[in-house]
């Protein structure tokens, strides 16, 4: 049995409030159960990091029960998943359950925040604590009632009943009563054993929604007297508006106003989710969005080159200097950086053993090196954002990822009080760690406040793809030394990138080699990046496996069984301390993955590849197949092995592990954005590749360790291993190896 | 500015626009009909798909000024209660992940079916191909055009 305290650090998480027409309010904190090794670990390793979590739990006096479902929806399911959890330790129907977005609301919640996979990791025994509470309290009002003692009491279904007097009782009829009481102190939670909804797939809350076109998304947001808004910014990065001609724009159909504008006072000090490369902008403000989006094109606007810029950014309370240097940078250059940067001495980021000496002794050396492009997330959703700002108040409705952080800048911005702004979350068309950054939530604020009007603010796909905040350009270099028995004997990685580097220098195979080097090194650069789903993980994974694979083969070995060799050298004698993985778990989900997908056993004219990665603390590892017809590739079956704990919604969680599959596939492949004179080549899907149905692999199995340890993160971590897959498999079906991202462009690929 | 009337979902609707007014922005700004998606507007991502007749088009380069007699239907007219086939079976397949880009793909799958219904893994791909999901839920589209065309062998 689990006993949970019901408070944090001397708050007290829980309190009730007796709704107007009867029954219980008990609100609460999703707070995770923040164990600090925990808090520590994300800060440093993904700072796109939020434990506390807030939340209401309603009972109707007909029994139905609401969950308000405080974090913002991005497509992970976490609307349905972690409302889940809560009705499970409830014991409600799940039939007889509502799910609502909770509002931010700083009043009554404490903090809402999502990101870096842990919505269900860090809410999972606060979630249980609030659905074990509230069942608490309304056994203990039936006992009361009823005259019994509460431990003869029990629940299910949302029915509360005593079997010895045959007292029955839903939910409803005990609700107003248990707001009466007072919050326990302690509560018990299931186990896990005796979970009915947790582990159990349950569909989208917003399916039937969704497939009827309800208004859900930012982007449907509709008020009376609303005006559109579309921002003009410079085409290219180092660059900045000098001046522009309205005359003709203004004096279009429905435009209303053209004006300049300052996303940021000079002397604002930037939060990094504020980062935005382009901070004064032409808006053009008007009816309709066709009325604008004309206007816009009608604009005369003069650019000119920026000069380097330095600014004092606020990150995780570090005061921090960014610096973006002059000048228009182009992916060939970047390319030249990349290529010379990984061929000279960096930063040591972590040294075991003695690596040189041993690159000397060395049987066999095998040395390689890979890069990736910078990415726009493109959420098929662009950015946008609704504002109502009145003088002493402010209403903003849109799809944000961080909206406590950005209400900070809204409020610094417009110059009214945190308590007087309402930010509102809708369902999103994708975040991707795009909506992260909320320049776009501050723009419509202060275009509303300009305008004393409600406005939506509109981006273009061309807007979007070309305003920043992409993932970084990443180059690795890697050395394997084996001896002559083909043994590994010493591992070198040297990571970098423009501007961020990928490098994690305590992943595996830190650890599992007696001599190892890790360098990091990073330029800088003024195009903007920001976390794109598994930040880093997303091109050092796939790097890292194709690398262990050709190492492999090199060795002569089986690539499953390598990885296990090394793995049961990090469990048995681990080197060094900060090994950031659990050595059996990895191992696990190699081993499940060469069982289902019949490692070695592949027909004839199937090519495979398998890949394992750990990151977002789960495991996932993948087999991926291909057949080849008139020098095509085809994608026939991606397996996946996952250790996630315990999985709340099976079926969604699948969903989640499909999409990271073919996203990642599709990224190593296709997608890329490239640069000339500072401008993005790409601007929207005629030029920008991302992957289509005929691409995507024909079927996905995925696999679950059944392990009951609690529930860690799934957004991200199918995502980057894939690329690898892919890479390994592409080599066995071509004899080509793939270095450099997207493989479409390495003309060996594909006919 | 001139005026069109248009049959939208069975309705005559006046309305008095710029002609070269692409039919995605009548619908979401003058007819609050917003489950037609916006991604890209160049017909290159399929959001935005609607039926005009019995077609599957893009509604972000249709100008209002060409649709004419045409029945219009959009993701709210396809069904009465959202129990037209495809849409049972993507509530079924349970789909979408953030769902932006599933009305497109239902109305490309649900006008693809009507002129083809009993299509090959292959012509399914290719039928669909037009419409991007970045979230990646090809498979379970598949899936789901495979059970609204065959809905008792599924
Ligand atoms: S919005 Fe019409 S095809 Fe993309
Ligand atoms: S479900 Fe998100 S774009 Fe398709």
């Amino acid at each position: 049995m689990t006993l949970v305290k019901t408070s944090y650090n001397r708050r007290s998480f829980l309190k009730t409030t007796t709704m107007a027409g009867g029954g219980l309010v008990l609100g609460f904190s999703w707070l995770a159960s923040c164990k600090p090794e925990v808090q520590q670990q994300q800060v440093a390793e993904m700072p796109k990091e939020w434990f506390d979590l807030n939340g209401y739990l309603k009972i109707g006096d007909n029994g139905m029960v609401t969950i308000m479902s405080p974090n913002p929806e991005i497509g992970q399911n976490v609307k349905t998943s972690m409302p889940m959890i809560v009705a499970e330790e409830l014991d409600v129907d799940w039939k007889d359950v509502i799910v609502k977005q909770a509002p931010l609301n700083t009043e009554i919640f404490s903090r809402q925040l999502a990101g870096g996979s842990q919505s269900i990791r860090q809410g999972w025994e606060s979630l249980r604590m609030a659905g074990a509470t509230a069942k608490h309290m309304l056994v203990a009002a039936a006992a009361q009632e009823w005259q019994v003692p509460a431990s003869e009491i029990t629940v299910s279904n949302g029915e509360i009943s005593h079997k010895a007097s045959g007292k029955r009782a839903h939910f409803g009829e005990m609700a107003s009563a248990a707001a009466q009481l007072t919050v326990p102190e302690e509560v018990k939670l299931k186990e896990h054993k005796d979970f009915t909804i947790i582990g159990t797939s349950r569909k989208n809350v917003d399916g039937k929604k969704i497939v009827t076109g309800q208004p859900l998304y930012g982007l449907d947001v509709q008020k009376e007297g609303m005006l559109i808004a579309m921002i003009a910014h410079p085409p290219a990065f180092g660059m900045q508006l000098k001046s522009f001609d309205a005359e003709e724009a203004k004096s279009m159909p429905g435009i209303k106003d053209v004006f300049q504008m300052k996303t940021f006072e000079d002397d604002y000090n930037m939060s990094a989710f504020d980062n935005t490369a382009f901070k004064n902008l032409v808006v053009v403000v008007g009816e309709t969005t066709w009325q604008v989006m004309q206007a816009k094109k009608a604009l005369k606007v003069e650019w000119e080159q920026s000069p380097t810029q330095e600014a004092k950014m606020q990150i995780f309370g570090r005061e921090m200097n960014v610096r973006f240097p002059e000048g228009l940078e182009g992916t060939e250059g970047h390319n030249e950086t990349l290529a010379q940067q990984g061929k000279i001495t960096q930063e040591v980021a972590r040294k075991d053993g003695d690596p040189e000496a041993m690159f000397k002794k060395a049987a066999k050396i095998i040395e390689r090196s890979y890069s990736c492009p910078f990415l726009a997330h493109n959420c098929m959703e662009p950015m946008n954002f609704f504002a109502d700002v009145k003088a002493d108040e402010a209403t903003l409705i849109g799809p944000i990822q961080t909206p406590e952080i950005m209400e900070q800048s809204v409020s610094a911005r417009l110059g009214l009080p945190l308590e007087k702004i309402d930010i509102q979350m809708t369902r999103m068309g994708g975040g991707f760690g795009r909506r992260l950054y909320g320049h776009f939530l501050t723009e419509a604020g202060v275009i509303s406040q300009k305008m004393k009007s409600p406005i939506k603010l509109v981006y273009t796909r061309e807007d979007d793809m070309s305003m920043g905040v992409y993932r970084p350009a990443y180059h690795a270099y890697y050395r394997a030394a084996l001896d002559a028995n083909n043994n590994l004997i010493a591992f070198h990685v040297r990571a970098g990138g423009i501007p961020e580097s990928p490098l994690a220098a305590n992943r595996f195979p830190a650890g599992a080699v007696d001599h190892y080097l890790a360098e990091n090194w990073t330029v800088d650069s003024n195009i903007t990046v920001g976390a794109f789903r598994a930040p880093r993980s997303n091109f050092i994974a796939g790097a890292e496996q194709s690398f262990l694979d050709e190492v492999a083969e090199a060795a002569g070995k089986d690539p499953i069984d390598f990885r296990l060799e090394l793995l049961k050298k990090a469990q048995e004698k681990p080197v060094g301390e900060n090994n950031d993985y659990e050595a059996d778990r990895y191992a696990g989900v190699l081993e499940l993955v060469r069982d289902k997908a019949n490692w070695g056993q592949e027909k004839a004219g199937m090519h495979r590849g398998v890949s394992a990665y750990f990151c977002h603390n789960s495991y996932v590892a993948q087999v991926l197949d291909i057949t080849m017809k008139d020098d095509k590739p085809t994608v026939e079956k991606v397996t996946a092995a996952i250790d996630c704990g315990i999985v709340v919604n099976p079926d969604a969680a699948k969903n989640l592990a499909e999409g990271g599959a073919v996203d990642g596939i599709g990224h190593a492949m296709y997608s890329g954005l490239t640069f000339k004179d500072g401008a993005p080549e790409q601007s929207n899907f005629d030029k920008y590749r991302l992957i289509r149905h005929s691409e995507a692999p024909k079927e996905i199995e995925t696999y679950f360790v059944e392990n009951g340890i609690d529930p860690t993160g799934l957004g991200e971590p199918p995502f980057p291993p894939i690329m690898g897959a892919l890479a390994n498999a592409l080599y066995k079906a071509t004899g080509t190896r793939h270095y450099h991202q997207p493989f479409i462009t390495e003309k060996q690929v594909v006919g | 500015m001139a005026t069109f009337n248009l049959k939208i979902n069975g309705k005559t609707q006046e309305i008095e626009v710029d002609p070269s007014t692409p039919m995605l922005w009548v619908l979401r700004d003058h007819f609050q009909l917003v489950g037609t998606k916006y991604g890209c507007g160049i017909a290159q991502c399929g959001a935005c798909t609607i039926h005009l007749g019995d077609n599957a088009v893009r509604s972000c380069q249709l100008p209002v000024s060409a649709v004419g007699e045409q029945e219009v239907t959009t993701i709210e007219g396809l069904s009465e209660n959202g129990d037209h086939p495809v849409q049972k079976a993507w509530l079924e397949v349970d789909v979408p992940q953030c769902g932006y880009c599933q009305a497109g793909q239902i109305m490309t799958a649900s006008a693809f079916l009507k002129s083809n219904p009993n299509p090959s893994d292959a012509e399914i791909e290719s039928a669909m191909n037009g419409n991007i999901c970045r979230c990646g839920t090809y498979t379970r589209i598949k899936k789901a055009v495979k059970m609204a065309a065959n809905p008792d062998q599924s």
